[in-house]
């Protein structure tokens, strides 16, 4: 057993992928048996690792030797390199023809996040600036969450909290999304676009359209794309100064 | 060549992340403002430009689509090495947040989707009515 470990542990990164690639496909098996595809193996992939995370420590898994390379996969500087290579699929000039609908929905969407989160958050007892807006930004999306935690050096458990809220959300935005369609009038590319601004939740918008209709996705998923960049921006900065302001 | 698509991100990337210390100095502020956003905004805009001119092909394009393919395993492998144990105690406040901010958002959809369509489609069957 320890030639295993001694070979997993020294080549970590390596394992990372293996681990993390056996564990997606586990959680999209899942996802299609247990949820006939209507919670995305994604979400399904990130609560699997938040669970598995709960049985390391201050580290998550990452404290087993073994599983080390995970926090290198895992880290700031891939997660952020990987979340700016995603803006490729977006352009400027699609986002103007979204028109001022898409834009305001984006800003819109992310204030009211982030407001929510921030106002539950304090109501709830947090009264560590740094705490409350990495709260109110796990409220945009599981990435905003600990990108804002990150920049402004938030605890590691409050940073968790904020992943928490995010996937929770996308889980919501994933099962709420086609049985609501209706309801909210979705059903076209432009209310696609307004709904992915709102929302933001990438994964979320995009299992939520194809379960709706699988031609509104790219609509979604366009401004969806520009939301998370968008609150990476707002939150730790402009939206943070504001709450500093609001609060004692 | 994939190399370039992936050098041209990294440069984005750095030089996002340059432009957010910056602001956080202006602002004294320890850390960094914003330069996840910084480096997509310039991908966005450069990379538009550079598509444009044709000075980015589909192969060096593809040095980028391998890193936003890698983005959700990255998150998933962000998700392990969380102090959950720690965070299991705000286990209320994360459903709270997380169902009632995104039902918010939901309840505004109809409202931002019918502004926005007025401006949008002047062409629309729906201004004879």
């Amino acid at each position: 057993m320890s030639l295993f470990s001694d070979i997993f542990s020294r080549f970590d990164l390596v394992f990372a992928f293996l681990f993390v690639g056996l564990l997606m496909s586990v959680s999209i098996l899942l996802s299609r048996v247990l949820f006939r595809a209507r919670i995305p193996g994604a979400a399904i992939a990130i609560t699997l690792g938040l669970v598995l995370a709960w049985f390391g420590g201050k580290k998550g898994v990452a404290d087993f030797p073994v599983m080390s390379g995970l926090s290198l996969l895992g880290g700031a500087m891939l997660r952020d390199f990987s979340i700016v290579s995603t803006a490729m699929g977006a352009s400027l000039s699609e986002i103007r023809k979204s028109g001022p609908a898409g834009i305001a929905s984006l800003f819109l969407g992310i204030v009211t996040s982030f407001s929510i989160g921030s106002a539950v958050a304090f109501s709830m007892g947090y009264t560590d600036v740094k705490s409350i807006a990495t709260i109110g930004a796990g409220a945009c999306t599981f990435i905003v969450g600990p990108v804002t935690g990150t920049a402004l050096g938030a605890a590691s458990d409050i940073i968790a909290l904020s992943i928490g809220i995010g996937v929770i959300k996308t889980v919501v935005v994933t099962v709420l999304t086609p049985l609501i369609a209706k309801r909210i009038g979705l059903d076209n590319p432009h209310t696609a676009m307004v709904y992915g601004g709102l929302i933001g939740t990438t994964s979320g918008v995009a299992a939520g359209l194809a379960a709706t209709d699988p031609k509104l996705v790219p609509y979604g998923a366009l401004t969806a794309t520009f939301y998370t960049g968008t609150a990476c921006l707002l939150c730790p900065s402009l939206l943070y100064f504001l709450l500093a302001l609001l609060l004692p | 060549m994939k190399i370039y698509g992936v050098a041209f991100l990294s440069a984005c990337f750095l030089a996002g992340q340059v432009l957010g210390e910056l602001l956080g100095r202006l602002f004294h502020f320890q850390g960094n403002i914003g330069g996840v956003g910084f480096g997509m905004l310039l991908l966005i805009v450069l990379g538009d430009r550079l598509k444009r001119k044709g000075w980015m092909g589909e192969e060096s394009e593809s040095g980028i689509h391998f890193w936003n393919a890698m983005y959700i395993p990255v998150v998933v492998a962000m998700a392990t090495t969380q102090n959950v144990k720690a965070a299991v105690a705000g286990g209320w406040l994360a459903v709270a947040v997380g169902v009632g901010g995104t039902l918010a958002c939901f309840l505004l959809i109809p409202v931002m989707a019918r502004l926005g369509r007025k401006s949008d489609t002047p062409h629309n069957e729906n201004d004879k009515v």
